[in-house]
């Protein structure tokens, strides 16, 4: 059975809104969809950006005197549900990898298009839903990881509707993953060779894989805690003869392996990046490679780390440690890979690369603590403080959110077909690196002198150090504004920046800028040679 | 299927590899059956753990009947077989005799729904009374929950495959070969099911 494009592509583009408007419809093309779910990602990230801004002024003094105390927990709630199920996965997965995944793999469209704008539309009504959770009779207070029997006694409408809404970004997630599994497996172009595709396409397939295993898992836990929380069973509840613990496997079953979700892509991102920058080919493609799947492999099964308190057998303990330990094998291959890749380039340092490089190194310091935490003994002594705190953000925000930004600075001249000003985006990295190490490197000083997390008062003993790090989310906050300020320049009176501005070597940048619907006017270019730098012939 | 315009050419050659391929709705479906999967599994590890560490309380009543399940089964099973032989006689060209074979199977997911019901009301405990017997609902209707949905499915594709005006045939047999899969899909979580929850 084989379905002519070119003619359902003609039917499609005459479906279609056109102009402005068509970002705000039910868009089959995977360009306007990855664009949607970027803007509706960036727009989430403000407002918890905003949340979190309120969570630092809270803390400013020992005393809960900004934010009343159950007000404090609901805002740490909505700030980690929003960062994590609303800005990061669907970004770094969704908005980049329906960008990019149908050029690398030479195809016109992902393999499912409507199930694509199914996965994208289920995010805004999700989002406001939770986000409106607030307003009704306040919203879910036990944190984004709803451990009971805190979410069974907490109020109990805001926590059913960060369920729902919960099961429906992972219901999403799940529809996006199949996508990219069958696109990247399915539709490469003739000729093309697994091998011979661009980092972040294995990056996505292993991300792919990862959500299809895990997410249901989180889906089924969440119906469960659900029914505690309705009808009163007790499966979470030890009151009723049900097991707590039971949950947190369950749910770091998922939630472990989401950190990948989040970071994968982020490590498929760079390395599209950083060759390009370098003028060097990516150094250690089938190492990268093995180690994509190496920690594929190794992260569905390290999920217990999480849970050293819980009264883990020593068994367990010693399994999840090991495991975990040996994680810091593959992503030490990767950052090595990368290091090589810079040593020795002809490395321009434009914002995209600033972006990288603060990627690097933020990284390597998320992924030490990673380590330390890895150990029980350890672990037991800094777990639920903000030693764990400053590590999972080292790890998020200083790893992925850094990758976003500097994705957005190296795509935005395909995507818009304009340039960025270059000036603007050293301000907003500077302001962002100062900002972010200002913030979150002294919360590893209070978590080892055991300031807990999660709680809206202190010891006053922690005030100065709690006050630096507040100053350095003020920078992170007003780090936005050049960026915003950047993109508005740009969109009105930026400079065109052509078809190939970066010289570059994959897929995309063989396209006009902005891409055409159908992604290329002719045939889709043969690319084998996706890191072929420093060949100036190939150029 | 192929949609061709009478006045384009027709393109040969690499080009044409590019622009057309091949249909892989069926590989998608099977992916998320496994994610689907996935979420049985999540319910059967925490069943399992639980009949590991957590005892049944004294004096709290968690019994089930062998009889009625092990009907289930055989019905399930059944009608897997009589929706291969649907889609055999949908190959065939015979779409009188799939959709009464589809019919059939739709009946057999009623009985197995009415006999799961019956099952239901004449237990001794109920959802909230401890928590083996909350498991035990929490997964059989979950499973319920799927041959629902797949009761419904192949309800529809049997008026599909009417003759006169019929969506699916031999040429089209996606919707058919996809409800297949998935309802025996669900055959094989509820033999699983049937193994974990009454026999061991």
């Amino acid at each position: 059975m084989t379905i002519l494009v070119d003619n359902k592509a003609k039917v499609k583009e005459s479906l279609q809104p056109k102009g402005f408007l068509r970002y705000f419809s039910f868009s089959l093309d995977h360009k306007v969809i990855g664009i949607q779910y970027l803007v509706c990602g960036f727009l989430f990230y403000l407002v918890g950006g905003t949340l979190a801004s309120a969570i630092r002024i809270e803390l400013l003094s020992p005393l809960s005197d900004f934010l009343p105390r159950d007000v404090y927990n609901q805002v740490l709630t909505l700030h980690g549900t929003i960062m994590i199920f609303l800005w990061i996965v669907p970004v770094v997965n969704g908005a980049f990898g329906n960008y990019l995944i149908p050029f690398y793999v030479g195809a016109r469209d992902m393999a499912f298009p409507r199930l694509n704008a199914v996965a994208f539309w289920l995010i805004p009504p999700s989002g406001l839903m939770l986000i409106a959770s607030y307003f009704i009779e306040g919203a879910a207070q036990s944190g984004w990881t709803a451990y009971p029997p805190l979410s069974i006694t907490t109020p109990q409408s805001g926590q059913i509707i960060w369920i729902l809404s919960v099961l429906l970004l992972g219901g999403s997630s799940i529809f996006g993953g199949i996508n990219f599994i069958v696109t990247i497996l399915k539709l490469r172009r003739p000729g093309l060779k697994l091998m011979n595709l661009p980092m972040y396409c294995w990056a996505m397939l292993g991300t792919s894989i990862l959500v299809v295993l895990s997410t249901p898992v989180l889906a089924g836990t969440l119906i469960l805690l659900s029914f505690d929380i309705v009808a009163h069973t007790g499966f979470f509840n030890p009151a009723l003869g049900g097991n707590v613990v039971v949950y947190q496997h369950l749910f770091w079953f998922y939630s472990h392996p989401a950190v990948y979700i989040m970071v994968l892509p982020a490590f498929g991102l760079v390395s599209e990046i950083l060759p390009i920058h370098c003028r060097k080919p990516l150094f250690g493609y089938t190492t990268m490679v093995f180690s994509i799947m190496g920690i594929v492999v190794l992260g569905l099964v390290v999920w217990a780390h999480h849970m050293f308190t819980s009264g883990t057998p020593p068994w367990m303990r010693l399994f999840f440690t090991i495991a975990t330990a040996f994680i810091a094998v593959p992503t030490g291959i990767k950052f090595f890979n990368w290091v090589a890749t810079m040593w020795g380039g002809k490395i321009s340092l434009n914002s995209a690369m600033l972006f990288s490089c603060g990627f690097i190194i933020n990284f390597v310091f998320g992924g030490i603590t990673g380590v330390a935490l890895a150990q029980v003994p350890f672990d037991i002594h800094v777990h639920d403080t903000y030693f764990v705190v400053a590590h999972f953000h080292y790890i998020v925000y200083g790893g992925s959110v850094f990758v976003i930004f500097s994705s957005i600075y190296h795509w935005y001249p395909k995507v818009v077909g304009k340039l960025l000003n270059e000036n603007l985006g050293y301000l907003h990295f500077a302001l962002t690196f100062i900002g972010f190490n200002l913030c979150f490197a002294p919360q590893h000083w209070l978590g080892l002198n055991g300031m807990p997390r999660r709680v809206a008062e202190y010891d006053p003993q922690f005030q100065f150090v709690n006050q630096i790090s507040s100053l350095g989310a003020l920078f992170m906050a007003i780090s936005t504004i050049p960026f915003l300020i950047n993109i508005i320049i740009s969109i009105t009176k930026g400079k065109i920046a052509g078809n190939n501005p970066w010289k570059g070597l994959t897929p995309e940048w063989l396209t006009t800028s902005p891409p055409p619907v159908e992604n290329w006017e002719g045939e889709a270019p043969l690319v084998n040679e996706p890191y072929g730098y420093g060949k100036d012939y190939l150029l | 299927m192929t949609i061709l315009n009478s006045s384009d050419e027709i393109k040969k050659g690499e080009d044409d590899l590019i622009n057309n391929h091949d249909d892989f709705r069926i590989f998608g479906l099977i992916i998320f059956l496994i994610a689907d999967g996935m979420t049985f599994a999540g319910f059967f590890a925490a069943y399992l753990t639980y009949k590991a560490v957590n005892p049944l309380p004294e004096g709290s009543l968690y019994e089930l009947e062998l009889a009625i399940p092990t009907l289930n089964t055989i019905i399930l099973l059944i009608s897997s077989a009589t929706f291969h032989k649907a889609g055999k006689a949908l190959i065939n060209q015979k779409n009188d005799l799939s959709q009464k074979w589809l019919l059939i199977t739709a009946s057999l997911g009623i009985t197995f729904l009415i006999c799961q019901l019956f099952e239901y009301f004449n237990l001794p405990f109920g959802l909230t009374d401890n928590l083996f017997a909350s498991t035990f609902y929490a997964l059989t209707g979950f499973h319920g929950l799927h041959v629902t949905l797949g009761t419904l499915m192949i309800l529809i594709i049997s008026w599909q495959t009417r003759i006169n005006g019929g969506r699916i045939t031999y040429k089209n047999m996606f919707p058919l070969e996809a409800v297949e899969l998935y309802w025996h899909f669900v055959d094989g979580i509820w033999v699983i099911l049937f193994i974990i929850l009454y026999l061991y």
